[in-house]
């Protein structure tokens, strides 16, 4: 019976190879892409890489991707630390009707957000209207606000606030001093979870882009795409990398702590 | 100084949700104005009455063809990858397969279920696209030409296989902790008590693991139905689904009334919430046997 149970079963061979062929094979034909010759169309040269690495528009477009992402990820925690923390804190009947009103993105798609969006906000100042800096990272905080707050939802619960705050507040320390030394470090883990969430999501974000016409990092990916077959390859490549990266560091720093992966809508 | 103790806290209540306000402005803000917009520029007329029209109109072509197509497309691939997404994740927890598959499965899961958009319909250009990898090699070397017998990426059941990229690892991501739930002793009590491996999976597999099943699936669906990059990507827009028409109509390509992109939209938002009505207690329930 023992020895029946130890080995693996033959269905389970086969489920894992099927789904072994079907996620690998797409990757390994990117990367077979990327190798061959834009003349040519055989392989195997590195001049796809080459094409990117020299592509002015590439840099630019994965600057304001970068930079779009990190003024996300402030402004996200900015927002909702101290939100998620008064509200554990002081009024712990609010948490339900936040945890509610995150998953009201998944009931809005990117689709219908940028239409109303772009409809409520026309004729606002070109600052805020026409750069990407205003309306697109507005509502890219609102795409990552669900992942940052039950990331930091977590946090909290996982650590006594009422402790924490009375004895640094009975020590002496100020509202400032009890956020930013006592209460940040112990959720550091679950902010840098909820920003790598959000870095991906801002990364691979396109619906919102392409509809408000900003020329982020994807926008950048969908033109190579249309233009150009084989660096289209490498291009792709860089951006797997970039939500590996992202997905990978969130399972390295949640490591032992009980953090699931997650999944993110942002790229769809 | 102002000290939290729980006594004083009651009486401060009142000023307590202050603390709150610029979340709840900043959601006002960038969520529920540019929602509220949309759902109730459903039901303006161009005239800027209100009326009923636009989304009576959605019964006529192209819309009904729209909400056809990415229905089906969202039930497809959600049952498929329900389905595929179950059995591997069976395969790789079920006793006897070893460890690291499972774990090696749901960090890869992680990341996948997160590919998705422009990157994704590309990778599979160059796998099954007319010069990709696999349709040059099974042409080449097997001698089956896959678009001379009437297949192309470019289409519906072409965004299905795509879509189901994401799809499989969501179903395994959301249903392992459920095959988890389904505890050693209780199959081994049931094969004790003379079960077959049939009996087991009719009267205590199945039954325990429904309500995780039902509700990853309209996950899945909803996952789906609300996607717009990755059908972009592929198609440029040939594929008529909902997002994709709505992204037409917006950008322009059809301007006689705006108020159709939001009755369009108003319908997606419909679809999804009933989703969301329908997942909710689900979740709840199936959440009884993970503990």
């Amino acid at each position: 019976m023992m020895a029946r149970l130890r080995r693996i079963a033959p269905s389970a061979y086969i489920w894992l190879f099927l789904a072994a062929v079907y996620f690998v094979l797409p990757l390994l034909a990117t990367f077979l892409f990327s190798l061959r010759s834009n003349q040519t169309g055989k392989c195997c040269t590195l001049h796809s890489y080459g094409w990117v690495i020299h592509n002015g528009d590439f840099w630019h477009t994965l600057k304001i991707s970068f930079v779009l992402a990190l003024e996300t990820i402030v402004i996200c925690l900015v927002l909702f630390v101290p939100t998620v923390y008064w509200v554990h804190l002081k009024v712990p009947r609010l948490r339900p009707v936040i945890a509610f009103i995150a998953l009201v993105p998944f009931v809005v798609p990117p689709i219908v957000m940028v239409i109303g969006l772009l409809n409520v906000y026309r004729g606002t100042p070109a600052w805020f209207y026409d750069k990407p800096w205003g309306i697109l990272c507005a509502v890219y905080v609102i795409l990552a606000f669900p992942y940052m707050f039950f990331a930091l939802d977590a946090g909290f619960r996982s650590i006594d606030v009422h402790t924490l705050t009375e004895a640094s507040q009975s020590l002496g320390a100020s509202w400032p001093t009890t956020l930013f030394k006592v209460i940040l470090p112990n959720i550091r883990v679950a902010a840098l979870a909820g920003s790598f969430l959000a870095l991906a999501i801002v990364m691979g974000e396109f619906t919102i882009a392409n509809l408000a016409q900003f020329h982020t990092f994807p926008i950048f990916l969908q033109y190579v795409n249309e233009t150009q077959a084989y660096p289209a390859g490498a291009v792709t490549l860089m951006s797997f990398g970039i939500t590996w990266a992202a997905m990978l560091s969130l399972l390295f720093v949640g490591r032992g702590r009980g953090a699931r992966p997650t999944l993110i809508a942002g790229g769809r | 100084m102002f000290r939290p103790d729980v006594k004083s806290g009651r009486s401060r209540l009142s000023l307590a949700w202050i603390g709150a306000l610029p979340f709840f402005a900043y959601t006002l803000l960038f969520l529920f104005l540019p929602a509220g917009e949309v759902l109730v520029g459903a039901f303006k007329s161009v005239h800027g009455g209100w009326t009923l029209s636009n989304v009576t109109g959605l019964r006529h072509e192209p819309y009904y063809t729209a909400f056809k197509t990415s229905i089906e497309v969202s039930l497809v691939t959600a049952v498929i990858g329900g389905i595929a997404g179950f059995g591997i994740a069976y395969a790789a927890i079920r006793e006897g397969t070893p460890r690291w598959v499972r774990s090696g499965l749901t960090t890869f899961s992680g990341v996948a279920a997160n590919f998705g958009g422009i990157p994704l319909a590309f990778a599979f250009i160059a796998t099954l696209g007319t010069i990709g990898i696999a349709t040059q090699f099974m042409k080449n070397q097997l001698h089956i030409d896959i678009y001379g017998n009437g297949f192309t990426l470019f289409s519906k059941t072409g965004v299905e296989i795509v879509y189901l990229y994401f799809q499989i690892p969501l179903m395994i991501l959301v249903i392992a902790p459920a095959i988890d739930g389904l505890k050693r002793e209780w199959r081994e009590a049931a094969s004790n008590l003379g079960a077959s491996p049939f009996q087991f999976w009719r009267y205590v597999g199945v039954p325990v693991l429904m309500p995780s099943m039902l509700g990853a699936v309209i996950l899945l669906f909803g996952n789906s139905f609300a996607a717009y990059a990755t059908a972009y990507g592929l198609t440029s827009g040939a594929v008529s689904l909902v997002p994709i028409l709505i992204g037409a109509y917006y950008s322009g390509n059809v301007l006689d009334n705006p108020h159709l992109a939001q009755a369009m939209a108003f319908g997606m938002f419909l679809v999804l919430a009933v989703m969301m009505v329908a997942y909710i207690p689900l979740q709840r329930r199936s959440a009884r046997w993970s503990k």
